[in-house]
């Protein structure tokens, strides 16, 4: 049985659902993932915790269509992922916004500009995107930083822009692959704090993560992998579910 | 703006590849340069060949009594073998479209206006060229059917197919048109190569970039039109560089030809701007085509 979300006595929707997902990788001989099955609904906040190697990623990459499962469904707003023509590919990542470990700006671009690059790519107006972009930089806690190079910021700040990036075309779902993984504690959990704040801006957001200050700090529902298995799944949980179990 | 901002992207991928852009408007260059001189001595050919079929095709000489032909013994020409030859050329219509008579006063005089520039005119006198008929054909391909039928006639001298002469002409425009298509179609090979190649390059350049377009959603049409667009420059300033060498060519290169055989119908720069959009839209299906192709293979979304 799934776990009761926080959105239990709403109508729950279903962000993500995944249906018995196996994920075999080419040249692999051992399973990334086997027979996952979970749900995550609109607005949850969820850490996808695990050592190296236990599929948390692949998990993250499935969402994304950047892998095709093996065998079982995908489906990302009820939509089935594996099924999905390429050319309609874009408009499913469009709705979600993705943050990693290591940023990934653009190095010659400023902060103003990465954030706009995200914008200017799908197309939008000039208009729009001055007006939308300075909000959301004010929302992740760079104003005054726009027209920074991301060497002549700190970490922290550049995953700032990095989630910014992710933001700024309002997804419904975030996903973060480890994005505390570069930074010191302190940071860290200045980032989550904002990921948390974005969360209840109604986006659902999935991070992976090893870092268990966060997790522990957070309280929020915990998937757990292990080789590929999903051995925990808890709301409210810790990292090493010692006290919740 | 959408527009503005691509615009923007190709600037930056062009200066930032600007050594390898310039290879691609050379090498596109020199293979439009090859295709189109290739091009432009068909057209020459075929000029030569209107001017021609418009002309006489099939010259009938007549005998003189100094005349070295071995059919004549060294007898001139007689009034009856004149009519004779005048009559039946007459039944041969309507392969024979009109018959010319010159004599040889007239001959002398056409010679000489046509080789005024040439020493060849003070060294002909009168009678050296003999009167004759000119022959026009409805189908010059046949000049065969008129070419035997008087070789050996009475009062003939020599049956001079104008053509046998032009075909040895032809043959070696036809050699240049199918040396420069073979260099073009190596040289078009060596184009779609180093296109692929820049594009690869250019994409493994900016691969940042295309990642984060992926990651956001951006449409795989706004993924590759910069790449695409910056090919398809590149290739556009080549066509237009060997437009300009070929006009340059034509403009310098034809009166030259023009002293040499005074009496042909040459080719002119008009016939460049006529193959230039052929060779712009080739190279642009060929650029369009190759980078399409190695976007699809090397940047997968």
């Amino acid at each position: 049985m799934p776990p009761k979300s926080p959105s239990a006595l709403r109508l729950p929707v279903r962000m993500i659902r995944f249906e018995n997902v196996s994920k075999v990788y080419p040249r692999s001989t051992k399973p990334a993932l086997t027979g996952v099955s979970l749900e995550v609904e609109l607005g949850e906040f969820v850490f996808v915790v695990g050592s190296s190697g236990s599929g948390k990623s692949t998990l993250l990459r499935l969402v994304l269509k950047e892998e095709q499962a093996t065998t079982g469904t995908v489906l990302v707003a009820g939509q089935e992922v594996g099924g999905l023509p390429q050319r309609k590919v874009p408009r499913l990542r469009r709705e979600i916004g993705t943050v990693f470990q290591d940023f990934r700006l653009l190095p010659n671009k400023t902060v103003y500009q990465n954030v706009a690059f995200a914008l200017q790519v799908l197309g939008r107006s000039r208009h729009a995107i001055r007006q939308v972009v300075p909000e959301t930089l004010e929302m992740v806690g760079l104003h005054g930083k726009e027209k920074r190079l991301p060497h002549e910021l700190s970490g922290g700040e550049q995953q700032r822009v990095a989630i910014a990036r992710a933001f700024v075309n309002k997804p419904a779902i975030l996903l973060a692959d480890e994005p505390t993984g570069n930074l010191d504690p302190t940071t860290s959990l200045d980032i989550v704090r904002l990921l948390d704040r974005i969360n209840r801006t109604g986006t659902t957001i999935v991070m992976a993560t090893h870092d268990d200050d966060i997790v522990n700090q957070l309280r929020k529902r915990v998937i757990e992998l292990a080789d590929g298995h999903v051995i925990r799944d808890e709301n409210k949980g810790v990292y090493g579910g010692g006290t919740a179990r | 703006m959408r527009l503005q901002f691509m615009l923007s992207e190709i600037w930056i991928g062009l200066r930032r590849n600007a050594s390898i852009a310039i290879s691609v408007v050379l090498v596109t260059m020199v293979s439009m340069y090859l295709l189109g001189l290739g091009i432009l001595a068909q057209r020459q050919v075929d000029t030569f060949k209107g001017y021609w079929y418009d002309r006489v095709q099939v010259t009938i000489f007549l005998c003189t009594a100094d005349s070295g032909e071995p059919d004549c013994g060294k007898k001139a020409v007689t009034e009856e073998q004149k009519q004779a030859i005048r009559s039946q050329l007459q039944q041969m219509k309507p392969l024979v479209k009109q018959v010319y008579y010159e004599s040889e006063q007239e001959a002398y005089d056409r010679f000489q206006e046509q080789f005024r520039n040439s020493p060849l005119a003070g060294n002909i006198r009168v009678g050296d060229i003999p009167q004759n008929f000119r022959v026009q054909l409805s189908d010059p391909t046949k000049y065969d059917v008129v070419v035997s039928s008087f070789e050996g006639a009475p009062g003939v001298g020599r049956v001079q197919d104008q053509q046998k002469t032009l075909d040895k002409l032809f043959k070696v425009m036809n050699v240049i048109t199918i040396a420069s298509f073979a260099l073009a179609a190596l040289m078009v090979l060596c184009a779609v190569l180093l296109m692929a190649t820049t594009i690869r390059q250019a994409a493994f350049s900016r691969r940042r970039e295309t990642g984060i377009m992926k990651l956001v959603g951006a449409s795989n049409f706004t993924i590759r039109f910069p790449f695409v667009m910056e090919t398809v420059l590149a290739a556009v300033a080549g066509v237009g560089l060997s437009v300009v060498f070929l006009w340059a060519t034509v403009r310098w290169g034809i009166p030259y030809v023009a002293k040499v055989f005074p009496d042909l119908a040459l080719i002119g720069v008009s016939d460049v701007w006529v193959i230039t959009p052929w060779l712009a839209g080739l190279i642009v299906v060929v650029a369009m085509g190759t980078s399409w192709v190695t976007l699809w293979r090397y940047l997968r979304v």
